[in-house]
């Protein structure tokens, strides 16, 4: 088997064997819909009303952030999972086995990726059906699941390097709390740039959300245009995914210890 | 022979060794601490191909410090081990290629089914495709888990689940096997068929078996040599009739007690 072979087998297996559990036991992706249908039924409702946000019709606006949030959230406690699986004991199967670690990261972060897809599909369907005006264009659908795929992959396995430090349950939902409301409040998720204070349009314009929130804004709706142009969108997450999955794949081995 | 970094440890003459069966596991003053504490210290030892080896200590002795270093989960701070022929510091995924490993804790991924567990055994050690279903049935027939294997593994008993871990660790046909505490919490049927089923691996596959326990007895009647570890440090090791016979003593039990000062009555506490 070749070299190249060997690790994509290896990386298919981490996948599968996750995609596989998601399979037995979908109620968690059930569960997850709940917060990005109500951020748009209520947050979203009330927020149009408002007058004077610059964003046009605020549905609109809303729809990209509401789903880079909720790719956000299901990701970055991705981390959480595998301290789980290290206080079982089922990690050390992996950890013991002649994967690459990098295999091994990559394969569960394209397993976060694929369970972040799920999400792409309700807020579509809630957005279609609240009138928000969506691009169902065959090249915005598959730009829309790129940026979900390659955004997921990155806070995954951000999650999984703050697993390595901190490697108790406990000290990872206090840092991962800590860490979610300022990537999402710090983007242009729920309102526009242009309206935060000057300090925080810089903060806007190194975190990772904002390109996610923006390339889908750009992709998703009709008339849709970002304000980065898109090799950035995808550019940005993807070499910050990049350099995390080599950190990541170093600090691996830490949850064994 | 077994080399030894300690001027403390005794060793009895090992029998059934001729010195022409290459040594699967070779440990060199093998070390670990965890910050200012000595969780093993320069412990040597050999373990020959096919052969059955118990690592028995009390609690907190480092066997299982002992057998994460030489699983290469934990990077010893001093001294090296060639596992397989290969140096666990310097080439662990070669190390990781060549053995098999069921942890204390339950390692089989109980959200999937016996099978699905199997399978990603087989691709996690490349297996080839054409061959996973022959190695999977071979495992599973050896394991007797066939009217098991498509059940979730959270519906499996104690001794299910190891012989199941097992099975995942002897796809790939290992040179060692490394069991950590195989046999913890099992009634004594479970712990039977977990060594009945071991000691058939090792006479079908060649595989060397190296295990920790807590019961003396199964580590009287299963391995071939002993070694016991106190405090970090290797303070015995040898035959098991060799041992008795060099310490004076009638059983391992009494050994263990001679050897590690651990007395069963002190540990149960006031009453």
């Amino acid at each position: 088997m070749s070299p190249v072979r060997a690790y994509c087998t290896q990386v298919h297996a981490v996948t599968a064997a996750e995609v596989l559990k998601l399979v037995h036991d979908p109620m968690d992706l059930f569960s997850r819909a709940v917060q990005p249908i109500l951020w748009l039924l209520l947050f979203g409702q009330v927020m149009a009303r408002v007058r004077g946000l610059g964003t046009g019709s605020y549905l609109d606006f809303l729809a990209a952030g509401v789903l880079a949030q909720s790719v956000l959230f299901v990701s970055i406690f991705y981390g959480l999972s595998a301290i789980w699986e290290r206080d079982l004991g089922s990690l050390h199967r992996y950890l013991v086995s002649p994967a690459p670690r990098s295999a091994l990261v990559l394969g569960k972060a394209i397993a976060s990726s694929v369970r972040a897809m799920s999400q792409g599909a309700v807020v579509y369907g809630c957005s279609a059906l609240l009138g928000v005006k969506l691009s169902f264009l065959p090249l915005s659908l598959l730009g829309v699941a790129s940026l979900i795929f390659i955004a997921s992959a990155l806070f995954s396995t951000f999650s999984l390097i703050i697993a390595c430090i901190v490697r108790t349950r406990e000290r990872f939902m206090g840092i991962g709390q800590f860490l979610t409301m300022p990537i999402f409040f710090a983007s242009n998720a729920v309102y526009p740039i242009e309206l935060m204070p000057r300090w925080l349009q810089v903060i806007a314009h190194v975190n990772p959300l904002t390109f996610l929130v923006d390339g889908l804004r750009g992709l998703m709706l009709a008339n849709g245009r970002p304000h980065f142009p898109f090799v950035m969108d995808f550019g940005v997450p993807l070499v910050l995914f990049a350099l995390f999955l080599v950190i990541a794949s170093r600090l691996f081995s830490r949850l064994a210890e | 022979m077994p080399k030894h970094g300690d001027s403390n440890l005794r060793i009895a003459p090992v029998s059934g060794q001729d010195g022409h069966i290459p040594a699967v596991v070779s440990a060199e003053r093998l070390g670990r601490q965890f910050g200012a504490i000595n969780a093993v210290s320069s412990v040597s030892f050999e373990v020959s191909a096919a052969e059955t080896f118990a690592l028995i200590g009390p609690n907190g002795a480092g066997k299982s410090t002992l057998m994460k270093m030489l699983t290469t989960l934990l990077p010893p701070t001093s001294g090296t081990a060639l596992v397989a022929g290969y140096d666990i510091k310097r080439q662990p995924g070669q190390v990781r290629r060549h053995i098999g490993y069921v942890p204390q804790l339950p390692s089989a991924d109980t959200e999937l089914t016996g099978a699905e567990n199997l399978l990603l055994s087989a691709r996690l050690y490349l297996i080839p495709p054409a061959e996973r279903p022959s190695r999977i049935a071979e495992a599973v027939a050896m394991m007797e888990l066939s009217d098991a294997i498509n059940r979730s593994v959270h519906t499996y008993s104690g001794g299910m689940l190891r012989r199941l871990e097992i099975a995942q660790s002897m796809l790939h046909r290992p040179a060692v096997l490394f069991l950590d505490e195989p046999t913890i919490g099992l009634d004594p049927n479970g712990r039977l068929a977990v060594w009945q089923h071991v000691q058939q691996l090792k006479e079908e596959i060649g595989t060397a078996i190296v295990f920790t326990t807590h019961y003396m007895d199964e580590a009287e009647e299963i391995a071939d040599r002993v070694a016991l570890v106190n405090e970090g440090r290797l303070v015995a090791i040898g035959d098991v009739d060799e041992l008795l016979g060099c310490y004076n003593v009638n059983s391992l039990d009494a050994l263990f007690t001679s050897l590690t000062g651990a007395k069963l009555a002190q540990e149960a506490g006031p009453r």
